[in-house]
C-alpha cells in the first residue's frame, strides 16, 4: 500500500509546481479527513482499526486527486464521509465495499457542489511560482478543462487556448494543464503505473485495456467524420491515465480474473468515451469505472480461472 | 542438459532454505528406549493390533494387520516388548490408537541377506512390496501396493520417479538420491517390472546438481534391454513435485480432475519410496525407519535423520542438543503443506519427511485480514481454483457452497496462502470446507 502512496506523490508535487500550494492543503486536508473517517467508522462499528495499512491514506491522495484545484478545502471534508465511512465501511469494511471510494466521493461532491466542482480550475502557472496564489486568494475562476473547452466551445476554440501540435502533446503529457489536481500529469502518472507494474503490484491487463479503448473510440467517433479523432488528445485531456492506472485498477472493485478485467477494462473505455461524446458531463471515466465496479462481481462469475483439467466424462 | 522441464500454470518461489542440512550426510539416530507406532500410519483403514500387551516381539514382527479395506501391515522397527495398547498424540486427529514398544537394547540387530530379485514374478514382487508395509512416504501414505495394481483399463506406459523435492527446508530425498541412488534405481527397475513396463523417469528440480548427476549416472549404469531409466531436470518451482504438475512437466498429459494418474498410463512414486521397495524385495526388510529433515533455526544441531517408526520428537530433540530460545513454531513436514503441532509427544509416522523447529523470522505471524479480491491467488493456483471465494464462502458459513470453485480438486499447496497479502490462512478454510461440504 506505501508504495502505491509513494508512486502517488511525484505526480502531487509536480501539481504543486503547476496550480500551486493550494493543492498540497487539499490533498492534506483530504488524506487526514479519510485516516480520521476511517478510525472513526471502524471504532464505531467495534472493528479493528486498521488505518495504518495506508488504505485510507490511498483514497484520501486519489479523491483529492480528482477534484478542481481551486475548491474550498471544506469539499474534501464532505468528501472523505462519503468515501469512507459510506463507501466503504458501511458496506463491509476493505474488501467488501462495491465502489471505488474515492470516486465515490468525487460523485458525491459532484452532485451537490456542481459549481465548484466543474468550475473551480487554475490555469497552470506560466513560470515556477508556486507561491503566486498566496497572496491573492483563489477565488480566480479564470480557466476551463480542455474537455470542456471542446465540449461546449468547439475543436476551434480548444486550438486557440491550448495550441496543438507537438507543443500541444508535450505540455499535457508533463501536465501543463487545466484539470483535477492529480490528474494532469500523464507522464508521472504512467510512470508510477509501470513502476508498480514492474513490482508486479498491478498487471497490464487494465491499464491497457482502458487506455486503447479510449483511444481506439476516440479515433473513430470523436472526430468530424468517423476515423479522424485525435486518440492522443483524448487520452491525454481528461482523467483517463489516472483512472486506468490508480482507479480501475483497485484491487476489491476490479474483477479478479485476467480475463474479467480485459473485460472491464473496455467497458470502462467504452463508457468514458460514451459519455464525454453524448452524455451531459465533459469527462466519463469517473462515472465510467464506477459503473464497471458494479459489474465486477458479475464478470468474475461469467470468467472463470481455466482449470488445471476437466474432470472425465465433462461436468461433475 | 537439455532445457528445464516445469508446468505452465500458477506456482510461486518460496525461500529454498535447504542449505541447512543439504550437505549433512544422512546419520542414523541411536533407536531411543521407546518407540509409539501409531496404527493409522497410512489412507485407508487404520491397523489392529496382532500382539498383546507385555508381549516380546522382535524385529520385524508384524504388529498390525488390516483385516478388510484398503491397507498394509505395520511392523515392529525394533525387539522389545509391548508397553502399551493406548493412543499417541497426533498432529491432526489429536490423539490416535497406537502400539507402545520397549525397546530391548541387548537385542542383536536383525541381519538382512541380498537376494537376486530378477526371477521373481511380477505377482510375487507385488506381495513382498505389501508384505513390507510400504506406503507413499513422500507424503500422502498411499498404499504403494495399490498403485501399483491400476485397473487393467489403463495401460500404463511410463514410470515418474519424483524427486522434486519442492517443499522448502527438506533435503532428505536429496540426501538418499546422492548416498543411495543404485538402491533408488532398483527400486525403479522393480517397480517396472511389476507394472510391465519399460520406460521410467526421474523428475529432479535443478537445484539439486550433485542428485541429478548421481542419479543420471546410476540410472545409465541400471539401464538394460529392459529397463530404460532417464533424468529430467525440472525448473525450481513450487508446487513442481505435485503429482499432477509433475506429469504434465515430465510428458505433457493432464490428469483429468478427480481422477488418478493411471487415467493417463502413468504411475508416479516417490524416490524415497523406490529406495524403500528395494529393500523390501531384495533385503527383505520391511519399512520400519525413514529419513527425516531436522531443520529451521530452532533446534541446536540440524540433520538428516535416520530414525525408527514412532520415535517421538522429544527423542529427536534431545539427541541433536535441545531446543533454542527463539524457537516459535513446530511443524511437521515442509513449510507449506505440513502441520504445526503443539506437542514434542507426537511420534514420527512412515510419511514425516521432516520435522522443522522454525524461529521467529522464519514464520509470519501476522494476523489475517479480509480478503481484499487482489486476485494473486487465482494467478498462484497450479490447478486454476479460486481460493479466494473458497475461503471467503467458508467464513461467511456456506462451506457446502464451495465445490463450484474446485475445492475438491484442490491438494492443499498452499501457494494461495502463501502469495496472500492479507495473509488469509486459505488452506484452512480449504480443508474445513472439504470436511463440511458433500461431494
Amino acid at each position: 500500500m506505501w508504495t502505491v502512496v509513494a508512486c502517488l506523490i511525484p505526480p502531487l508535487l509536480l501539481s504543486v509546481f503547476v496550480f500551486g500550494i493550494q493543492v498540497l492543503l487539499i490533498t492534506a486536508v483530504s488524506v487526514a479527513s479519510c485516516v480520521a473517517v476511517e478510525a472513526a467508522s471502524q471504532k464505531m462499528l467495534g472493528r479493528r482499526v486498521t488505518v495504518r495499512d495506508g488504505s485510507a491514506v490511498i483514497t484520501g491522495m486519489l479523491l483529492a486527486f480528482v477534484i478542481p484545484p481551486g475548491v474550498s478545502p471544506l469539499l474534501p471534508v464532505l468528501g472523505a464521509v462519503m468515501a469512507i465511512y459510506i463507501g466503504k465501511h458501511v458496506l463491509g469494511g476493505i474488501g467488501y465495499n462495491i465502489f471505488n471510494p474515492a470516486l465515490l466521493g468525487r460523485a458525491f461532491l459532484l452532485a451537490t457542489f456542481p459549481v465548484a466542482m466543474t468550475s473551480a480550475w487554475l490555469p497552470p502557472l506560466k513560470d515556477i511560482a508556486v507561491f503566486s496564489y498566496l497572496g491573492e486568494g483563489i477565488n480566480a475562476v479564470s480557466t476551463a478543462t480542455p474537455l470542456a473547452v471542446i465540449k461546449e466551445q468547439g475543436m476551434a476554440a480548444f486550438t486557440e487556448m491550448f495550441g496543438s501540435g507537438a507543443s500541444l502533446y508535450s505540455s499535457f503529457f508533463l501536465g501543463w494543464r487545466p484539470g483535477c489536481i492529480g490528474e494532469t500529469s500523464g507522464f508521472l502518472i504512467v510512470l508510477g503505473g509501470l513502476y508498480l507494474m514492474y513490482r508486479k503490484y498491478i498487471t497490464w491487463h487494465i491499464p491497457v485495456s482502458v487506455i486503447g479503448t479510449v483511444a481506439l473510440l476516440s479515433w473513430i467517433f470523436a472526430g468530424d467524420t468517423y476515423f479522424t479523432g485525435d486518440p492522443l488528445l483524448a487520452v491525454l485531456s481528461g482523467g483517463v491515465l489516472l483512472g486506468a492506472f490508480y482507479m480501475a485498477n483497485d484491487y476489491v472493485t476490479c474483477p479478479s480474473n485476467k480475463i474479467s478485467q480485459l473485460v472491464y477494462g473496455v467497458g470502462i473505455g467504452a463508457l468514458t468515451v460514451m459519455i464525454r461524446l453524448k452524455g451531459g458531463y465533459p469527462e466519463g471515466i469517473c462515472y465510467a469505472i464506477l459503473l464497471m465496479n458494479a459489474m465486477s462481481p458479475v464478470l468474475d462469475g461469467w470468467f472463470k480461472p481455466r482449470r488445471f483439467a476437466p474432470p472425465v466424462g465433462g461436468g461433475r | 542438459m537439455t532445457s528445464l522441464l516445469t508446468f505452465p500454470k500458477g506456482g510461486v518461489h518460496p525461500p529454498e532454505s535447504k542449505a541447512q542440512t543439504s550437505q549433512l550426510s544422512i546419520e542414523s539416530m541411536p533407536v531411543p528406549d521407546e518407540l509409539e507406532l501409531i496404527l493409522g500410519q497410512h489412507i485407508g483403514a487404520p491397523c489392529t493390533p496382532t500382539v498383546a500387551k507385555r508381549g516380546e516381539v522382535n524385529e520385524g514382527d508384524i504388529i498390525g494387520e488390516v483385516s478388510k479395506g484398503l491397507g498394509v501391515p505395520l511392523h515392529s522397527p525394533v525387539a522389545g516388548k509391548v508397553k502399551d495398547l493406548g493412543s499417541s498424540a497426533h498432529p491432526m486427529r489429536v490423539s490416535s490408537p497406537s502400539i507402545t514398544i520397549a525397546v530391548n537394547h541387548e537385542a542383536e540387530p536383525r541381519r538382512y541377506q541380498e537376494r537376486d530379485w530378477h526371477s521373481y514374478e511380477p505377482k510375487e514382487l507385488l506381495g513382498m512390496v505389501k508384505d513390507a508395509g510400504i506406503i507413499g512416504i513422500g507424503g500422502a501414505g498411499f498404499p504403494t501396493h495399490v498403485k501399483l495394481s491400476p485397473p487393467p483399463d489403463n495401460p500404463i506406459d511410463t514410470l515418474l520417479l519424483n524427486g522434486a523435492e519442492c517443499e522448502p527446508y527438506i533435503t532428505s530425498d536429496h540426501r538418499q538420491m546422492l548416498e543411495y541412488a543404485a538402491d533408488i534405481v532398483e527400486g525403479a527397475k522393480i517397480i517396472l517390472k511389476i507394472l510391465g513396463i519399460k520406460q521410467c523417469a526421474i523428475g529432479i528440480e535443478s537445484n539439486k546438481p550433485d542428485a541429478i548427476l548421481a542419479m543420471t549416472e546410476a540410472a545409465r549404469a541400471g539401464s538394460t534391454a529392459d529397463f530404460s531409466l532417464s533424468v529430467k531436470a525440472l525448473t525450481v518451482k513450487y508446487p513442481q513435485g505435485s503429482e499432477k504438475q509433475l506429469i504434465q512437466a515430465i510428458t505433457g498429459r493432464k490428469v483429468p480432475a478427480m481422477a488418478l494418474p493411471s487415467a493417463v498410463g502413468v504411475v508416479v512414486h516417490n524416490v524415497s519410496t523406490a529406495r524403500a521397495i528395494r529393500d523390501a524385495v531384495v533385503l527383505g526388510k520391511p519399512l520400519c525407519d525413514k529419513v527425516v529433515t531436522i531443520a529451521g533455526k530452532g533446534i541446536a544441531r540440524p540433520a538428516n535423520l535416520l530414525v525408527k517408526v514412532g520415535t517421538k520428537i522429544s527423542d529427536i530433540v534431545n539427541y541433536l542438543g535441545g531446543l533454542k530460545p527463539d524457537l516459535a513454531k513446530i511443524v511437521m513436514g515442509g513449510p507449506m503443506m505440513g502441520f504445526a503441532v503443539s506437542n514434542l509427544e507426537i511420534p514420527v509416522t512412515k510419511t514425516t519427511s521432516a520435522i522443522l523447529f522454525l524461529a521467529a523470522d522464519e514464520i509470519d505471524t501476522a494476523p489475517h485480514s479480509q480478503c481484499i479480491r487482489c486476485g494473486w491467488c487465482l494467478d498462484a493456483c497450479p490447478m486454476g481454483l479460486e481460493p479466494k471465494e473458497i475461503a471467503i464462502y467458508v467464513e461467511a458459513g456456506r462451506p457446502q457452497d464451495t465445490a463450484q470453485f474446485g475445492v475438491f480438486e484442490c491438494f492443499e499447496c498452499g501457494s494461495c496462502a502463501y502469495v496472500c497479502p492479507a495473509k488469509r490462512p486459505i488452506v484452512q478454510f480449504v480443508r474445513l470446507a472439504k470436511m463440511k461440504a458433500k461431494r
